[in-house]
């Protein structure tokens, strides 16, 4: 069963360029853009590994990602949240909001692709990169 | 018979020895031993000026010419000193806390400081004393006439150049003892030492006199009496008017003689020496007059008629061959003249030189000084301060002299002695009203006190003192028996038609019923100055006041509570040092010296450094005395707490500012902590703001690098980042714009124009880079046919921007834009407006700010510094953008003037 990805990002050009990276490592991959509905999305999606946004229109990715750790059932989901400020500040407030990993923007694609192995022991490419985990 | 020269031998020698007494007491006065020096019988003795030539030689004469009336002139000092309770003791307590110098100055001092008031006792003081002093030469010169009628070599001696030698010779006399020196407290101890042996001299001759008299000639008083019933005194009516005017007149002058309120108030040390006066001065009265009437009633009988009985005293021994006696008798009635001329004179002098003196003085520029007291506390510059009083009272000591010479010399000097007495007792007592009144009448003003005294005055020298001059004298016989210019009622001995009284009592009455009248009249209707209402408060209620301690040289100040008081000054520390150094310089052990007036000097300049000099004397004045502060110390305190008070607005004011300056520094603090707030939002949104296209981009071209796309992929990820390339470049022009903007440094390029043709310009451009609506413009060309004189790049630009966000936000079905213009005065509105849904009203007050973006980036396709710009270049070009709520859709009003003028930006 292929790993399930869900992107919320508003930058529609961002969004796409990660969806084609990302499905090109053999992910599925749902996009949102909106952060007033995104936990719902979350919820009704249930995905392998969430990739979140901080700067959203409706509400920022620290606040979806709050109310997502309140939610025993999404405590153990890797989140991976991209930043554009590059602030150290921004970092910290990340994982302080529970952030698994975090990504300043711009990121190289192969950096993306890493980072999102790490995060999921059954990400698609990690057998082609460590075979003895399978 | 004596001779001339040993009676002139006799007199210098007494003379040295009151010399001698009186410099004891004062060298012991400057070592501090003043305590038997001041006692209380030192003061009656004192007292006894009050006798002088009229008492020991006029007593006797009056006795024999009107019998018993003499005793009147004892009988009212004995009153007033008997009932000293009431009058007195508030006098001398008044004066020792207002530090009286005399009784100018208590007047003066009462009545708000008014030198006016001084001045005019002084001289009503100076005026009356001359029938007195000329009263006691005249006893003098008569005095060595009867011993130089056979003594002097080539006949009798003229009376007139005796007196005139012996005024000299007084004068001299005094100038040597009284005023030698400046005391600050006027206080003379040698002074009134040497009276005090004078009124021993003076009783004990009289008694001796008297002794010889009754026991002597007369066997007895059995002899007296027998002699009394055949002589015409028995038959004297006893005139009761006239008994109690002089009794009352004697007794107020005790009150009101210069001379005599210098020893009763001015050198007094203690107040409960009234207590022993209280009796023990009428008791010197009385045994003064006990032998006048047998004197009288012998000497009428034993001598020849025409002898003067005022000479009773000396010529009585003289006929029985006794002239030991006589020159004692001599010696007693010299006492008695010296004694009264010295004090006297220094009294006056004391009042001419500080009422009158020093004011000219200083009134003519000289350097700083104020008259009385203050003297002895200059300090530097007191040196020349100090000569000119000086000579001040030695020349007014000489005026007042010549001045008793020349009544002596013009009255003639053959009037008798008691009468001349009575003149200046009615002189003087002109003053009573204003002292009474100032004693007890809080209403009592200065300007009534003026009234009253120069009333009373006025008519005490026309119709008393000119008249006693005599025919010869300042009014003509004519003016005396007919009144000036014939006007009858005016007759200075009958005022107002009133005829048949005896001319003294006349002038008792009259001077001193006006006198009153014009005082209570004057003082009811005038309003006393502040100063006057303080020092009236303070006379009439001195009982309220602490009581002050007995001397500050005898009794002295507690050494301890001057150290409290330093203590609490100048510190624990430097207090203590302070009291044992000066302990040690005294040669005493421990740290609490004597409290002598060089070391309370010194501690007051010490306080002086700390507190201010008015300040510290007032301090030292209350713990050292316990006395009431004066005015002047309280005016003095005033002007220094004046100055702490302005000295600590200013401080005030001061730290008012660094308040000010500190809220403003706060202020700034916190605008730049907001601005640097700002700073980093403003920096970490342009980071966002570059990071995000350069996601794009970099993500792409990576993508594009691996190759293996299609060709329609790949061009299309081409076109992303050609697309997200040319929104960073016009993100940072932006910036750009928006910085030069803020700055107020973009070179405005002023040029004329039709505001039609720009406007039309901004809808072509708007409307060429989202061609793909259809949107309705409604313009009124009319009203936009407006030269204006603008940047009009710059409002093209802003034009743009608000159609280019009208074009882009606008949600309604058919979208309308409309642009209207308005013309007022100087200035011109551009409304433009769509037809959408509108901003928002939360969103209304933040839309010109930097980065804000009502709708999500894509639609927005900027960085949300539109608006924020079109703000900046509108207020460069000194006009205005607002939002216009309420309009339907999104409005904007653009307000500028129709002719930019540079600089006016700015």
């Amino acid at each position: 069963m292929p790993r399930q990805i869900l992107l919320i990002e508003d930058e529609a050009n961002i969004a796409e360029a990660i969806r084609f990276v990302l499905m090109r490592d053999g992910w599925q991959v749902s996009t949102h853009g909106d952060g007033s509905d995104a936990l719902e999305r979350v919820r009704a999606i249930r995905p392998d590994v969430l990739v979140l946004d901080v700067m959203l229109p409706g509400r920022s990715g620290f606040e979806i990602l709050s109310d997502l750790r309140a939610d025993p059932e999404f405590w153990a989901l890797p989140v991976l949240v991209l930043t554009a400020r590059g602030q150290d500040r921004e970092r910290d407030a990340a994982l302080a909001a529970g952030a698994t990993r975090f990504l300043p923007k711009p990121f190289g694609n192969a950096e993306l692709v890493a980072t999102l192995r790490m995060l999921d022991p059954g990400a698609p490419g990690r057998t082609a990169i460590d075979p003895g985990a399978a | 018979m004596l001779s001339f020269n040993l009676l002139v031998a006799v007199c210098l020698a007494y003379v040295c020895l009151l010399f001698l007494v009186a410099f004891t007491a004062d060298q012991r006065a400057r070592r501090g031993k003043v305590r038997w020096l001041r006692g209380p019988l030192v003061y009656t003795l004192s007292l006894s000026i009050y006798c002088t030539a009229w008492t020991f030689y006029g007593a006797v004469g009056y006795a024999a010419r009107s019998g018993l009336e003499f005793v009147t002139i004892y009988l009212g000092p004995t009153l007033v000193l008997v009932g000293w309770w009431g009058l007195l003791r508030k006098l001398v307590r008044i004066g020792r806390v207002q530090r009286v110098t005399s009784i100018a100055d208590l007047i003066s001092s009462r009545y708000g400081k008014s030198n006016l008031l001084g001045v005019l006792v002084t001289l009503i003081a100076v005026v009356a004393a001359a029938p007195y002093i000329s009263l006691q030469l005249q006893s003098v010169a008569l005095s060595v006439q009867v011993f130089a009628r056979d003594g002097l070599p080539g006949g009798t001696a003229d009376s007139h150049i005796t007196a005139l030698w012996v005024a000299v010779g007084l004068a001299v006399f005094t100038v040597l003892f009284g005023t030698r020196n400046l005391a600050s407290d006027e206080r003379h101890h040698g002074i009134v030492m040497a009276i005090a042996v004078e009124a021993v001299v003076k009783l004990v001759a009289l008694l001796s006199v008297g002794i010889f008299v009754v026991w002597g000639i007369a066997g007895g008083w059995e002899g007296v009496f027998d002699r009394l019933g055949a002589s015409r005194m028995a038959d004297w009516p006893l005139v009761p008017s006239r008994w109690a005017g002089l009794t009352f007149v004697s007794g107020a002058a005790v009150l009101t003689l210069p001379r005599m309120f210098h020893v009763l108030v001015v050198e007094n040390s203690d107040e409960r020496h009234l207590a022993t006066a209280a009796w023990a001065f009428p008791a010197y009265l009385f045994a003064m007059s006990l032998f006048v009437l047998p004197i009288a009633i012998v000497g009428l009988d034993m001598m020849p008629a025409g002898a003067n009985p005022d000479l009773f005293v000396l010529t009585l021994p003289l006929s029985q061959g006794e002239t030991g006696l006589a020159m004692l008798a001599f010696l007693g009635g010299f006492s008695s003249a010296t004694s009264m001329v010295i004090v006297a004179s220094i009294a006056l002098a004391t009042m001419v030189s500080n009422h009158i003196v020093a004011p000219l003085w200083l009134a003519l520029g000289a350097p700083k000084l104020r008259s009385r007291g203050q003297v002895g506390r200059i300090g530097a510059d007191a040196a020349d301060v100090r000569g000119v009083v000086l000579l001040a009272r030695r020349v007014s000591v000489l005026a007042i002299l010549a001045m008793g010479y020349s009544y002596y010399h013009l009255s003639g000097g053959g009037a008798a002695l008691s009468a001349i007495g009575l003149i200046s007792f009615v002189g003087v007592v002109q003053i009573l009203p204003a002292m009474l009144g100032g004693l007890f009448w809080r209403g009592a003003t200065a300007r009534g006190a003026a009234l009253g005294l120069v009333t009373g005055f006025a008519v005490w020298l026309y119709t008393l003192y000119l008249p006693s001059y005599g025919a010869a004298g300042l009014l003509s016989a004519g003016v005396i028996a007919d009144g000036p210019w014939g006007i009858g009622w005016l007759r200075p001995g009958a005022l107002f038609g009133v005829a048949g009284l005896d001319p003294l009592l006349h002038c008792v009455v009259w001077s001193l019923l006006l006198n009153t009248t014009a005082f209570l009249l004057g003082s009811l209707l005038s309003f006393p100055s502040p100063v006057e209402r303080m020092q009236g408060l303070a006379f009439v209620n001195v009982f309220d006041q602490p009581k002050p301690s007995a001397d500050w040289a005898r009794g002295g100040p507690e050494a301890e509570d001057l150290l409290a008081l330093s203590q609490g000054i100048l510190g624990a520390e430097a207090a203590q040092g302070f009291f044992l150094a000066e302990a040690m310089a005294q040669g005493k052990a421990g740290f609490l010296p004597d409290t002598t007036p060089r070391f309370l000097e010194a501690l007051e300049r010490r306080l002086a450094g700390a507190v201010g000099a008015a300040t510290a004397h007032a301090m030292l004045m209350q713990v050292a005395e316990g006395a009431g502060v004066s005015v002047h110390d309280l005016m003095a305190v005033a002007s220094e707490a004046q100055q702490i008070l302005e000295y600590s607005s200013r401080l005030e004011a001061q730290s008012e500012e660094l308040a000010r300056t500190a809220r403003a520094l706060g202020e700034a603090n916190e605008k730049l902590t907001q601005l640097s707030i700002q700073k980093d939002a403003f920096l970490s949104q342009i980071s966002h703001e570059l990071r995000t296209p350069m996601t794009s981009i970099r993500a792409f071209s990576e993508i594009l690098m691996e190759g293996g796309l299609e060709a329609r992929d790949q061009a299309r990820y081409a076109g992303i980042i050609h697309e997200e390339t040319a929104r960073l470049t016009r993100l940072l022009d932006d910036l750009l714009d928006l910085s030069v903007l803020e700055n107020r440094t973009a070179q405005l390029r002023i040029s004329a124009a039709n505001l039609h043709d720009l406007i039309e310009r901004a809808v072509q451009i708007s409307g060429s880079t989202a061609p793909d609506r259809r949107f309705l413009i409604r313009r009124d060309d009319a009203a936009e046919h407006v030269a204006i004189f603008t940047d009009t790049d710059r409002l093209v630009q802003v034009l743009i921007n608000l159609m280019s966000n009208a074009r882009k936000y606008c949600d309604a079905e058919r979208p309308e834009l409309r642009i209207q213009v308005r013309t007022r005065g100087n200035r011109v509105t551009i409304d433009v407006a769509d037809n959408g849904s509108g901003i928002p009203r939360k969103a209304q007050a933040i839309v010109f700010e930097k980065f804000v973006r009502l709708s999500d980036t894509a639609r927005a396709g900027g960085a949300g510094l539109g608006l924020a710009i079109c703000r900046e270049i509108m207020e460069n070009l000194g006009g205005t953008i607002a939002y216009l709520p309420g309009q339907g859709g999104a409005a904007f009003r653009l307000s500028l003037p129709l002719r930019r003028t540079l600089g006016a930006a700015a």
